[in-house]
């Protein structure tokens, strides 16, 4: 299973693997808000948690269709699907691949975007935990729903819209972590139902991919 | 090793095959024939475990079957070595330095698999077979694109190494490998157009 996420991260990291895009896409979105509803920091400060999480939420969203279409046009998803490595453990280690290639990279990024849109200073710790702790789910979650659409041409925006509504749990509880963080409130709460929103996810949205995979590759 | 009894298979929800029967002994090879559309890929891919079989048993010992299509698996972005390397790792299992000589892959080594030929592509998802060390082999049309002395080499790699080292190979192909195996002509297991058709009179 180490095999097949050095190749991922091989891939992503080689010409035409994508990685980047999402980080780029992620500075970009959070370049433009303030563009957009205009220069006042007391406003912007307010926002800032909601709009680091929906940003990162869309940048997640850009590479999922690559997660399975290219191995499965290639063939190679037939090829290991025969082969002794179990199909959860194909979809975990996807999730995981792509989560180190634009979940990782976005919360790291995030607390310097932070700055940009002048996130409260007490807020910081809170976002990069809680993106930390959210975006594995949001691979995860887009992980399956890449496997829904694998096959099908054009898939991504189809993909988009199933996998969207999905992530509403993890935004919510994600950007409240922030916003009570930013206010001074405690937010353990918010934090540890996303927590467990994402632990879930891990433990059965493996299965639920595999036998999606299973379907599709009839 | 592998035995076939009254298999039915489907594509897309119309069965295309029904009481197929066949035995496979170790060292042994069966070729299918057939017309296009017959349903030799939709057999291949049923036996390989890839779908459901609509009737009947596939029996072979786990873990032992590999399924090689058209489509070669092969990543556009990694060298040859590291495309092996990577089915060899799947598979736990070596990749051993001949296999590159075996499939006239040796000056092929470093580049990149999306500058390779049909046919140089077509011997790099061929040496896939060679590395994983699996003994009952699902082959489909796997000369497609191959010159002459290229299939002549494949040819003799399933017959002297593969199958004298007691694997099988089920093969679907339209040319003469020159394999001393028996052909099963699939035409007389064509699945009636109506086979499953009962369902539609009940609502008109």
């Amino acid at each position: 299973m180490i095999a097949l996420l050095m190749r991922d991260l091989r891939l992503a990291f080689r010409a035409g693997g994508g990685f980047g895009l999402g980080l780029a896409f992620f500075l970009i979105v959070v370049v433009l808000v303030p563009f957009g509803v205009g220069p006042e920091t007391e406003l912007l400060s307010r926002i800032a948690p909601g709009i680091l999480w929906v940003a990162s939420l869309l940048a997640a969203l850009l590479s999922l269709d690559r997660i399975f279409a290219l191995d499965y046009e290639d063939g190679s998803l037939s090829l290991l699907a025969t082969s002794p490595l179990p199909l959860e453990g194909v979809a975990l280690m996807k999730a995981l691949a792509h989560w180190l290639t634009t979940g990782l990279p976005l919360t790291l990024a995030a607390p310097l975007m932070g700055f940009l849109l002048s996130l409260a200073p007490e807020a910081y710790v809170y976002l990069f935990v809680s993106l930390l702790i959210g975006t594995p789910a949001l691979s995860m979650i887009g992980t399956f729903g890449a496997a829904l659409t694998v096959g099908i041409r054009r898939g991504g925006l189809l993909l988009s819209l199933l996998v969207l509504p999905l992530y509403v749990p993890t935004l919510i509880f994600g950007a409240e972590t922030v916003r009570r963080g930013a206010e001074g409130l405690d937010p353990t709460g918010a934090g540890i139902l996303m927590a467990g929103i994402t632990a879930g996810c891990f433990a059965f949205l493996p299965f639920a991919t595999a036998a999606t995979l299973r379907i599709n590759l009839r | 090793m592998l035995q076939v009894a009254d298999l039915g298979c489907a594509r897309g929800g119309v069965p295309v095959l029904k009481g197929v029967t066949f035995d496979v002994d170790q060292g042994q090879a069966l070729i299918l024939r057939g017309p296009n559309g017959i349903g030799k890929t939709t057999l291949l891919r049923t036996l390989a475990g890839l779908q459901p079989a609509i009737a009947g048993t596939v029996t072979f010992p786990e873990d032992e079957g590999a399924y090689a299509s058209h489509a070669d698996g092969i990543k556009t972005a990694l060298t040859v070595t590291e495309n092996l390397k990577f089915w060899a790792d799947v598979h736990g299992a070596p990749l051993a330095d001949d296999i590159f000589a075996t499939f006239d892959l040796s000056d092929l080594r470093d580049r990149v698999g999306g500058t390779l030929s049909a046919g140089q592509k077509r011997r790099l998802g061929l040496a896939r077979l060679g590395v994983i060390g699996r003994k009952v082999l699902f082959l489909d049309e796997p000369t497609v694109s191959l010159d002459a002395f290229s299939v002549k080499r494949f040819a003799d790699w399933l017959q002297n190494r593969h199958l004298a080292a007691g694997g099988i190979a089920v093969i679907a192909t339209h040319i003469d490998l020159g394999l001393a195996a028996p052909e099963l002509d699939l035409s007389p297991f064509k699945a009636a157009l109506d086979a499953s058709g009962g369902a539609d009179e009940a609502f008109l």
